[in-house]
């Protein structure tokens, strides 16, 4: 039976703790909104006297430029606010991407600083100190020359098999035209599907020590799902094929020179930082457990995966985080590569309309949410990997 | 802690301050520039001819040479100048902030511009229009053939906008790929990454002149595929210096057309008597500065400093120079040009 609340009325009184406490917070809250409210309208008052104008009526207007790559239909009569949308879509590509490179170089970087072996020791750490060291705009700068003064003309490509290009253009490659939405939502839904079964396989391997079939079942799943995803698109089985024409590569998908140089310089800069992160977690793993774990017969394998790591990872994560929020933030370098990210068209948007000051607030807006949601996402898989006490 | 009705208080004259001080006070930014005895000027950060530092770091240029005659005119002396290097993104923030007092920097004259930035555009310093630079070895004569090209553009500027249009009203697909920097953009151009580069004719002679190993290497193309009227930028708001910038732009052109030269302006104001020329360098009765807030001998200053119209034109980007333009539509309206100052009277 629930205890029922002392019986202690509260009276309303100046003289209570609790009571000043409220009101100081409401006047301290009021007074920061009224400094914010104060910036803005100085803001506005200033910029009407000298005929700037303002307001976020301009994201409806034509914006009037090409953007050179683009994840969905765009075309320069649509307005300002697509071509915002097309660049705040190629941040989160690069950002996706590099934050799932990062992981998975940094950790074997990590991990490799306690390998047994003093060459992969030593280059591991070589590594981390060569990228760690070096400012990343830098970085950026030197993948973008060795692409275009290393790669072949556009108009002599590398061709591999008549399939796949490399030239100053980019990486061209074959690409189904239709079905790769159904096709990744079916591997998606298959990569659930597997998930599950392994969980199901070690929920049993705990209970009765009967151990299952934890990769071809989920192999099968991931492999089944993608083709229920393509019969269900109509099997669609055109494809669009690179082919060398009189400047350029055109068709099938390209990866473009300014999109690798910005993902591999921020990949190998950030991995730098991860690979430490994954350092001292390890380290921080007391020495008993490693022994432990040797007592039981465990091979070095499976005392990393098994014993150290998912001890390591609470100590992993937070900083971990933050190493992605870094790499999201950082793409915003982009524009020194001609990369067209959010920064990038925010900035020629700022100078066609002149709007500034909303320009700067949608990009300040773009990187909060997107720092917010990895934080979000991070935060949910770190009370995951909490030791729970039982 | 202030209590919260002296913070209110302290707001209150805070807003009351600016509401006070927001009707334009004519010449304020003249008056600032006087008392600072010094003119900021915002300049390109690098396009020989109009705006370039040489190993001495001393700037020259069609557009340095408005940041001088203005300084010599309104501060009696031409070396009066801080430069302000900036590039296309930075341009138009430096001067609505107040960062520089003159924006000449090779800015096309748009309606959007004008209306909407809190600027004056106080006349037109060059006249010029949109091309492309290709390489030679591409063998490509015309615009029209770059179906399908990939073209580097600095960002922020009217560029973008023309190849756009050019493309669309071509069918052309010209892929842009932007740059925050000339130098990026160029770098990309010359190692092969884009087919074509392109920006303001003058810009494009400016750049093949200076950036490219062998300059011969590279051929601008025929097509100008817009109207690109480059002019001097004042912050909205203070009328007379605006009116101070374009007049002096205008005496520039007006010297030429009277034959005022930096060699002859001195013989001239002692002996001269065509009114004309009377008047433009403030001679007996005549005083053209006091309308402006000047003194007489503003626009002799101006001429001194850096000669007339035509003769910064052969200085800097004329056929003897490395940039080799024509004089083209930027000659004066008497020999064919569109070059017509308002008389100075």
């Amino acid at each position: 039976m629930p205890a029922s609340p002392p019986p202690h009325s509260r009276r309303w009184s100046l003289n209570s703790r609790a009571t000043r406490g409220v009101i100081y917070q409401v006047i301290a809250l009021a007074l920061l909104a009224l400094g914010l409210w104060y910036l803005a309208h100085n803001t506005q008052l200033n910029m009407r006297a000298r005929g700037i104008q303002s307001g976020f009526d301009f994201l409806g207007a034509n914006a009037g430029f090409d953007i050179g790559e683009k994840l969905i239909d765009y075309d320069p009569s649509q307005s300002y606010g697509k071509a915002i949308w097309v660049g705040v879509l190629n941040t989160v590509k690069v950002a996706i991407a590099g934050i799932v490179l990062t992981t998975v170089l940094g950790v074997m970087l990590g991990v490799g600083r306690f390998s047994r072996n003093a060459l992969v020791r030593g280059l591991c750490y070589g590594y981390v100190e060569a990228f760690r060291n070096v400012p990343l705009l830098l970085q950026l700068l030197m993948w973008y020359l060795v692409f275009i003064e290393l790669l072949p003309a556009a108009n002599e490509a590398w061709a591999f098999g008549g399939l796949v290009f490399l030239s100053k253009g980019g990486l061209s490659f074959p690409w189904p035209t239709t079905g790769v939405g159904a096709v990744l939502g079916g591997l998606a839904v298959g990569a659930v599907a597997g998930v599950f079964w392994r969980r199901r396989v070690q929920k049993r391997f705990e209970a009765t020590g009967q151990d299952g079939d934890r990769f071809w079942a989920p192999l099968a799943m991931l492999v089944a799902f993608a083709l229920v995803g393509w019969v269900v698109a109509g099997m669609p089985r055109a494809w669009s094929v690179p082919e060398q024409l009189a400047f350029m590569v055109d068709g099938g998908m390209a990866l473009t020179p300014e999109f690798m140089a910005l993902l591999i310089g921020l990949t190998m800069y950030t991995a730098s930082f991860v690979a430490e992160v994954v350092r001292g977690g390890i380290q921080s793993v007391s020495r008993g457990q490693d022994e432990a774990a040797s007592a039981l017969g465990l091979n070095p394998r499976q005392k990393m995966k098994l014993v150290v790591l998912p001890q390591a990872m609470r100590v992993i994560i937070p900083p971990l985080t933050n190493q992605y929020l870094n790499l999201t933030k950082n793409s915003s370098l982009a524009v020194v590569v001609g990369y067209p990210d959010v920064v990038s068209i925010a900035n020629t948007t700022i100078n066609q309309s002149g709007r500034a000051v909303e320009c700067i607030a949608i990009i300040m807006l773009v990187y909060l949410s997107t720092s917010l949601t990895t934080s979000l996402v991070m935060n949910a898989y770190n009370r995951r990997m909490a030791i729970k006490e039982r | 802690m202030k209590s919260p009705s002296q913070k209110l208080t302290a707001l209150a004259l805070c807003a009351a301050a600016t509401l006070l001080a927001l009707p334009a006070h004519a010449g304020k930014d003249v008056d600032a520039i006087k008392k600072r005895g010094e003119l900021n000027c915002g300049v390109n950060t690098g396009l020989p001819g109009f705006s370039a530092a040489d190993s001495q770091g001393k700037w020259s240029g069609m557009d340095v040479d408005v940041c001088r005659s203005v300084a010599a005119a309104l501060l009696g002396n031409a070396d009066k100048v801080r430069y302000v290097p900036l590039t296309a993104q930075q341009r138009f923030t430096a001067l609505q902030s107040g960062e520089i007092d003159l924006l000449a920097r090779n800015t096309t004259w748009t309606l959007t511009r004008d209306a909407s930035l809190g600027l004056t555009f106080t006349g037109v310093n060059f006249y010029d229009g949109q091309g492309f630079m290709v390489p030679k070895k591409l063998k490509v004569n015309s615009a029209k053939q770059l179906k399908g090209a990939t073209v580097c553009v600095q960002s922020g500027t009217t560029t973008e906008l023309n190849l756009t249009d050019y493309s669309r009203a071509n069918n052309l697909g010209l892929k842009p790929v932007v740059f925050e920097k000339l130098e990026a953009a160029l770098a990309a151009y010359a190692s092969g990454r884009c087919q074509a580069y392109t920006t303001d004719a003058s810009g494009l002679a400016s750049s093949r002149a200076k950036d490219m190993a062998v300059p011969d290497d590279h051929v601008i193309l025929p097509e100008l595929i817009s109207k690109e009227p480059l002019g001097p930028a004042v912050r909205r708001g203070d009328d007379d210096f605006a009116a101070i910038v374009r007049w002096v732009g205008f005496a520039l052109i007006e010297a030429e057309e009277y034959g005022i030269t930096q060699a002859n302006v001195d013989q001239l104001k002692s002996s001269s008597t065509n009114p004309s020329v009377m008047r433009i360098l403030g001679m007996g009765n005549e005083d053209t500065g006091k309308l402006l807030g000047l003194d007489k001998e503003w626009a002799y200053r101006a001429i001194k400093a850096v000669g007339n119209y035509g003769e910064q034109f052969e200085r800097h980007v004329g056929p003897k120079t490395p940039i080799q333009l024509p004089r083209g539509v930027n000659n004066l309206w008497t020999k064919g040009g569109v070059l017509y100052a308002p008389p100075i009277r």
